[in-house]
C-alpha cells in the first residue's frame, strides 16, 4: 500500500539535530558545518516528494550532509589566499572547555575516512554497512576505519576526562 | 570502553554527542535560513504557522500563491499538515514569514479593529460548485447573515440548500471566508467547522462592533 509522504517540517524536526552533529564532527564546530547543514536540507526538501517510500530517511539525509560537507569544504580551498596567520572563525558552540578542546582538535586531525566513519556511525546512526555505502570500501573497512577513529579519541579521554577514568579501567 | 572492539562506552558516546549538540536557539536560527532559502529557490510549497485567537489556535498556512487553509485545533493541525502535504505539496515547512498579512489582519478582525479581509486567497482545496459558494461569501457584509437557502439562490441553485451546506462545512478558509455568516431559515446556527461556540464566538464578535 502507498502512504502518503509526510509534510518537510518533521523531517527537520526530527533529524535537524543529528545532522548538525555530523556537520560540526565532519567540519568542525564553526559556520561551515551551518552551511553544510543548510545546504543539506534544501537538498532535502527539493528532493523530498521523489524521495522512495520506504527509504530510511536518516540515511539519506546523512548522504547528503556527506557531499554538502565535501562541497563546503571544496568552496572554502578555492576561496583560500595563503596567508602566514590562521584567520580565527567565529564558533557557535561557545566556549569550549579543555577537555572539549582536546577532543574537536583530536576529532579533526583524524584522517578524513576515520572522522567520517565516526560521524556517521556513532553521531549519524548509520549501521557499519550504511556508512561503507557512502565512503566505499566494504563494511569490515568501515568498521576498522572507526575503530581506528575511536581509539584515537579514546586516549583523549582517558588522559583529561577524570569522570571516566575510574569507570573505564 | 571495550579495549577489544574498540567500541565506545554507553557514557563516552554520550560525551560525544553532547560535545556536538547543538543548542535550541542554534537550531532554531538554521531553521529560519532554512525558510528563507527555500522560500528563495521556490520549494517552499506550503508555509504554515499557528496563532492565538479568541476561538483558540488557528493553523494558517499558505501557497506561492495566497493563504490556502485555515484550521481550527479540533481539526487536528498535525492532520491537517498530511493533507495539505497529500493534496498540495509534502514541500512543507513552519514559516510564519509567509503568513505575517494573514496574521495581522486575523489578529485586528478578532480585536473589532477589520471588517474585511484584504489577502490573496488560493481556492485550489475547492473545486465546483463548492468553490462557487465559498467565492460568494466573502460577498457577505460583515455583521450580516445569510441563510443557506438565499446563499443557494444567490449563486444560481435554489435548489442547492444542501450542497450550499456542504460547501460551508468544507470551507479550507473559516474566518476568512465567513461561513459563519450562513445560518438556517429559521434564524438557528446550522453547523460550523469550528465547533457552534466559535460560531457563536465569532457572530457575537461582528455584532459588538
Amino acid at each position: 500500500m502507498m502512504t502518503i509522504k509526510q509534510p518537510f517540517e518533521r523531517v527537520v524536526t526530527e533529524h535537524a539535530a543529528t545532522v548538525l552533529r555530523v556537520c560540526r564532527a565532519v567540519l568542525g564546530p564553526h559556520p561551515d558545518a551551518d552551511d553544510a547543514w543548510s545546504e543539506t536540507f534544501l537538498a532535502a526538501l527539493k528532493a523530498w516528494p521523489s524521495l522512495p517510500e520506504d527509504a530510511n530517511v536518516q540515511a539519506w539525509l546523512v548522504t547528503i550532509a556527506h557531499r554538502k560537507a565535501i562541497d563546503v569544504t571544496r568552496a572554502r580551498q578555492r576561496q583560500a589566499v595563503p596567508t602566514d596567520e590562521v584567520p580565527e572563525r567565529v564558533s557557535s558552540l561557545g566556549v569550549p572547555d579543555d577537555v572539549d578542546h582536546d577532543l574537536w582538535t583530536a576529532l579533526r586531525a583524524l584522517p578524513p575516512k576515520q572522522r567520517q566513519a565516526v560521524a556517521y556511525h556513532y553521531l549519524g546512526g548509520l549501521p557499519y554497512r550504511e556508512v561503507a555505502g557512502i565512503l566505499g570500501g566494504s563494511t569490515d573497512a568501515a568498521r576498522r576505519s572507526a575503530a581506528d577513529g575511536i581509539r584515537t579519541l579514546r586516549a583523549i579521554y582517558l588522559d583529561n576526562c577524570p569522570a571516566t577514568k575510574g569507570v573505564t579501567r | 570502553m571495550n579495549a577489544t572492539t574498540g567500541e565506545l562506552s554507553e557514557a563516552q558516546t554520550r560525551s560525544l554527542l553532547d560535545l556536538s549538540g547543538a543548542a535550541p536557539e542554534e537550531l532554531a536560527a538554521l531553521h529560519s535560513r532554512l525558510e528563507a532559502a527555500a522560500a528563495q529557490h521556490g520549494i517552499l510549497d506550503v508555509a504554515y504557522t499557528t496563532i492565538d485567537t479568541a476561538v483558540g489556535p488557528l493553523l494558517l498556512a499558505a501557497t506561492e500563491r495566497g493563504l490556502i487553509r485555515v484550521a481550527f485545533e479540533r481539526e487536528g493541525h498535525d492532520q491537517v499538515l498530511q493533507s495539505l502535504a497529500a493534496r498540495i505539496s509534502p514541500r512543507i515547512l513552519r514559516a510564519p514569514r509567509r503568513l505575517a498579512a494573514a496574521a495581522r489582519e486575523i489578529d485586528e478582525y478578532f480585536a473589532g479593529q477589520r471588517t474585511g479581509f484584504d489577502l490573496p486567497l488560493d481556492y485550489s482545496l475547492s473545486s465546483g460548485f463548492r468553490q462557487l459558494v465559498q467565492r460568494h461569501l466573502s460577498e457577505i457584509a460583515y455583521g450580516q447573515t445569510e441563510s443557506y437557502k438565499e446563499v443557494a439562490q444567490i449563486v444560481g441553485n435554489p435548489k442547492a440548500v444542501r450542497a450550499v451546506g456542504t460547501a460551508c462545512a468544507t470551507n479550507p478558509l473559516p474566518v476568512v471566508v465567513p461561513c459563519h455568516r450562513v445560518l438556517r431559515t429559521d434564524g438557528t446556527l446550522g453547523g460550523y467547522v469550528g465547533g457552534l461556540d466559535a460560531k457563536t464566538a465569532l457572530l457575537t464578535l461582528e455584532q459588538a462592533a
